[in-house]
């Protein structure tokens, strides 16, 4: 078993690595003789090495050619580095772009991360036996047990190997010494950034591959071609709005929620993350008594809003019951449950929505149109989860542009409107802040939430099942 | 609304075969039929008819792909940034890192806040998924999964239990329990099987449904119960990254974004493919909807993030700078929408400004790769998940 069909994972292409041609491009541009990093000839050691840049020149170059700050400019170059583009001449293995005189070279195009090319466990090998031939000893820790481990699993073709360090070695001593250590940094900076030394990462690491190769050309088939014009027809027959409307719509909603965004503007009393003081979710919990005036607010910006929170929902109820009218609401909630329930309630669900909201002289009788009616009857012969779709989205719509309105102008919503606390904002001096952090309340488990909510809905559901009038009477007749 | 899905039939006798199946809404020499999805395929699948000819078929294919994109310029009458002009610009931003969440013994790959505004799930490379209360930094949950690269992660709406799944191809609900010493795998339940990875899973508005995608090119919807497979939905050539769920309560679409660079909208009752954007140059990381469920964004790899229009029907943004040249991974709204927080690859995170196009803010932090920004429930604050094995909550 060799490394590769480990990191594989089973998958092929590699991926993910778009980046690299905007990066090429950036670094030919910075290793132009004009315009490009200042470079010069450095002495290093007894060798004097050509085209040596200091890392703030680098730095002020990113700086000033794409117009950014020298934060940005660090992070750009810091990941130049990582990327093998450049590498550093000093403290060779930490692969950041220090903003001093740090000296740093390009590294040659053969040694770029290429899209296409992986290297190869076989030429770690060759490079890591071409140093101990060199100079035995010469291999850090992590290196002597990648070149153990590698001994092991490559013994079959240990042979070649060793020959091909071999004649590297030979090739190399040929060379000139200067030419020698420039290859020999080039090298070591690639196999830095492929193979990362221990508690380090590398750049290159982008994850698993993909499954399948989005380059790989599909086959035009006729199902291929069929595929698009069925999809294609659909499309153009879609109806559209201009974009002045949808965009304007975009643009209303922003408006509209600005001073509910707690990044745009500040939250009242204050935003726990910030001053560790939770009192924020404590006066805006899903069933408080009295809510607080931005969320009155937020339940005026639209049906959906309103019915999304539960205390907002069940003051839409308080409205309903004095409106008598109750049944639409609740047969729109009976239909979401039954859109997201589990597969094996669908029957059973649908059975009693029928007998409570749709048969003809039902408890809950619901007043849709004929249409729709006949639709939902219809599709409750075989009933799956959207079979109430069209009856729920009549009912909803009847409600949002109806009652949702007469809701907001009824004494029960403004009577919430006045009832609605608005909390001073907090004013924490430092001391303050600090004895917060250090006694933050761990809240309520939403386990517990969720159970007490279920308890209640089940007494809500019990009490508001239709009135048996034979056991009323009953009763009375008992009494009696 | 951004669809009018709710007007077409999308269950009922298929107009071929006859069968009550979910129905995909098409048009057959431009006329609305609805067929069942087998009689949608085996239409595709059949021989040539006298007249046609592979050729004319790809020119009648070519010429509808154009026919599309004029219909689509024809009500383009403004630009986003035009529309924007009378909007106030954004003061500066002071975002600072509030709290840092370290546990995880390696990469984070994926994130999710829970409906009570405080708890995190979050899932990484080693296969340990840990749920936290992110406001007090405690652990309350780990589960360890039986495969490494967990990449999707999901946490209930009623707050009960946890959705994971990665290179194990399939996706597992984990009930929570108030007991901190039972072992939650015990209770484990296998719902989505996929044949290959799950890139990103999420639950839909209960605990009874999951929405999976992975990277055998599919999305599916599963009954959580039973493990039943409900829809499920074909049409991405390549594996699919990344999904979100719309949030309107009239409308039953979701978004999926993958390595073909689509992003598709799906109709999640008839598994219909209903519209398709195909203007990113690489592969989408990361699609998000945008609060009001009529637009939505996604992040790719080339380093753009782009803001596409459902009822208008094309892209309308795009936030990219020269000095961003690393890939976005992942992206999220912030509670008005005028705010996008993207995750990048080159271990930053960038604050675009949503109607203006422009960048208000870059944040620093993290030493390795963001690979997941989530925006808390009620807006108040947004979490970042990183390969520095990291977790951070910024506000």
């Amino acid at each position: 078993m060799t490394i590769r069909t480990l990191r594989d994972h089973g998958q092929h292409y590699r991926p993910r690595m778009a980046c690299l041609n905007k990066a090429e491009a950036l670094v030919v541009e910075m290793q132009d003789q004009k315009n490009g990093v200042k470079a010069s000839e450095q002495k290093l050691n007894v060798t004097t090495i050509p085209h040596v840049m200091s890392g703030q020149d680098i730095l002020a170059w990113i700086a000033n050619h794409m117009k950014v700050d020298t934060q940005e400019a660090q992070v750009i170059g810091t990941m130049l580095v990582a990327y093998g583009y450049i590498y550093p001449l000093q403290d060779h293995k930490k692969l950041v772009l220090k903003p001093d005189g740090s000296l740093y070279r390009f590294q040659t195009p053969y040694f770029w991360p290429k899209q296409k090319w992986k290297p190869e466990d076989t030429d770690y090998a060759i490079y890591l036996a071409k140093r101990n031939i060199r100079k035995k000893g010469a291999l850090d820790v992590y290196e002597q047990e990648e070149y153990n481990k590698l001994h092991k699993w490559m013994n079959h073709k240990w042979d070649f190997i060793v020959m091909q360090a071999k004649e590297q070695y030979k090739a190399g001593k040929e060379r000139k010494k200067a030419d020698r250590v420039v290859l020999d940094c080039q090298e070591r900076a690639y196999w830095i950034v492929n193979r990362p030394p221990p508690r380090t990462h590398s750049a290159l690491d982008y994850g698993i591959d993909r499954l399948i190769d989005p380059n790989a050309d599909e086959k035009k088939t006729l199902d291929y071609y069929r595929r698009i014009i069925i999809f294609t027809q659909q499309a153009i027959m879609r109806s559209r709005v201009k974009s002045s409307v949808s965009l304007g719509a975009i643009v209303k909603y922003v408006t509209t929620f600005k001073n509910h965004d707690p990044f745009l503007a500040p939250c009242l009393p204050s935003n726990p993350w910030q001053t560790d003081d939770d009192t924020y979710w404590e006066l805006n919990m899903r069933n408080v008594e009295v809510p607080t005036k931005m969320r009155v607010e937020r339940w005026s910006f639209s049906f959906f809003e309103l019915l999304s929170d539960p205390r907002g929902r069940a003051d839409f109820k308080v409205f309903l019951k004095k409106e008598f009218s109750g049944e639409n609401l609740a047969f729109w909630e009976a239909a979401e449950e039954m859109k997201w329930g589990t597969a094996a309630s669908m029957s059973e669900k649908a059975e009693n929505i029928f007998k409570t909201f749709l048969a003809p002289g039902a408890p809950r009788w619901i007043n849709i149109d004929g249409r729709t009616m006949g639709l939902t009857v219809k599709g409750l012969e075989h009933p799956h989860r959207y079979v109430l779709d069209a009856a729920q989205t009549h009912i909803f719509m009847l409600m949002k542009k109806d009652t949702f309105y007469r809701y907001l102008k009824s004494p029960v919503y403004k009577d919430i409107q006045k009832k609605a606390i608005s909390p001073a904002p907090h004013n924490f001096s430092d001391a303050q802040l600090e004895q917060n952090a250090k006694n933050r309340k761990p809240g309520i488990d939403p386990i517990i939430i969720w159970q007490q909510e279920e308890e209640e809905k089940a007494k809500a559901a019990a009490a508001a099942g239709p009135i048996d009038i034979k056991k009323l009477m009953q009763n009375k007749l008992d009494r009696k | 609304m951004c669809d009018q899905t709710f007007l077409a039939a999308t269950f009922g006798p298929c107009d071929n075969c006859s069968a009550n199946r979910p129905l995909m809404n098409i048009y057959l020499k431009n006329e609305p039929i609805n067929y069942c999805s087998l009689c949608v395929e085996l239409m595709a699948c059949q021989g040539l008819a006298p007249g046609e000819t592979l050729a004319s078929l790809k020119t009648e294919s070519e010429n509808l792909k154009v026919k599309l994109e004029e219909e689509r310029a024809k009500l383009h009458d403004v630009e986003l940034h035009q529309v924007a002009e009378k909007v106030e610009a954004l003061g500066q931003f002071v975002m600072k890192t509030r709290r840092t969440l370290k546990g995880h013994g390696n990469k984070v790959l994926c994130t999710d806040w829970c409906r009570d505004k405080r708890r995190i799930v979050s899932s990484s490379q080693d296969g340990k998924v840990i749920v936290w209360d992110a406001y007090t930094t405690n652990k309350e949950h780990a589960v360890t999964m039986p495969c490494t690269w967990v990449m999707a992660c999901a946490y209930a709406p009623s707050g009960c239990a946890i959705a994971c799944g990665g290179l194990d191809n399939k996706c597992s609900v984990y009930p929570l329990s108030l007991d901190k010493n039972e072992n939650l795998a015990a209770k484990k339940k296998s719902v989505a099987m996929h044949t290959n990875y799950l890139s990103a899973c999420s639950f839909t508005n209960s605990d009874m449904q999951i929405l999976t995608s992975s990277g055998d090119g599919t999305c599916a919807l599963w009954d959580v119960e039973s493990g039943q497979l409900l829809q499920s939905f074909h049409g991405h050539t390549a594996d699919v990254l990344t999904l979100d769920l719309g949030p309107s309560e009239t409308s039953n679409i979701f978004i999926s974004g993958g390595c073909d660079k689509k992003a598709n909208v799906w109709d999640m009752r008839s598994g219909q493919n209903i519209q398709s954007f195909e203007t990113h140059d690489s592969d989408i990381n990361a699609v998000k909807f945008y609060p009001s469920g009529d637009a939505f964004a996604s992040g790719s790899d080339d380093a753009t993030c782009r803001l596409f229009d459902l009822r208008a029907d094309r892209e309308v943004a795009i936030y990219s700078k020269e000095s961003i040249i690393f890939g976005a991974s992942s992206v999220d709204f912030s509670l008005s929408g005028r705010l996008l927080f993207a995750g990048y690859n080159d271990y930053t995170i960038n604050v675009w400004d949503v109607l203006k196009g422009t960048r208000v803010a870059i944040l620093f932090g993290h030493e390795n790769r963001v690979s997941t920004v989530r925006v808390s429930p009620d807006g108040t604050a947004f979490c970042s998940g990183s390969w520095d094995n990291t977790l951070r909550i910024w506000a």
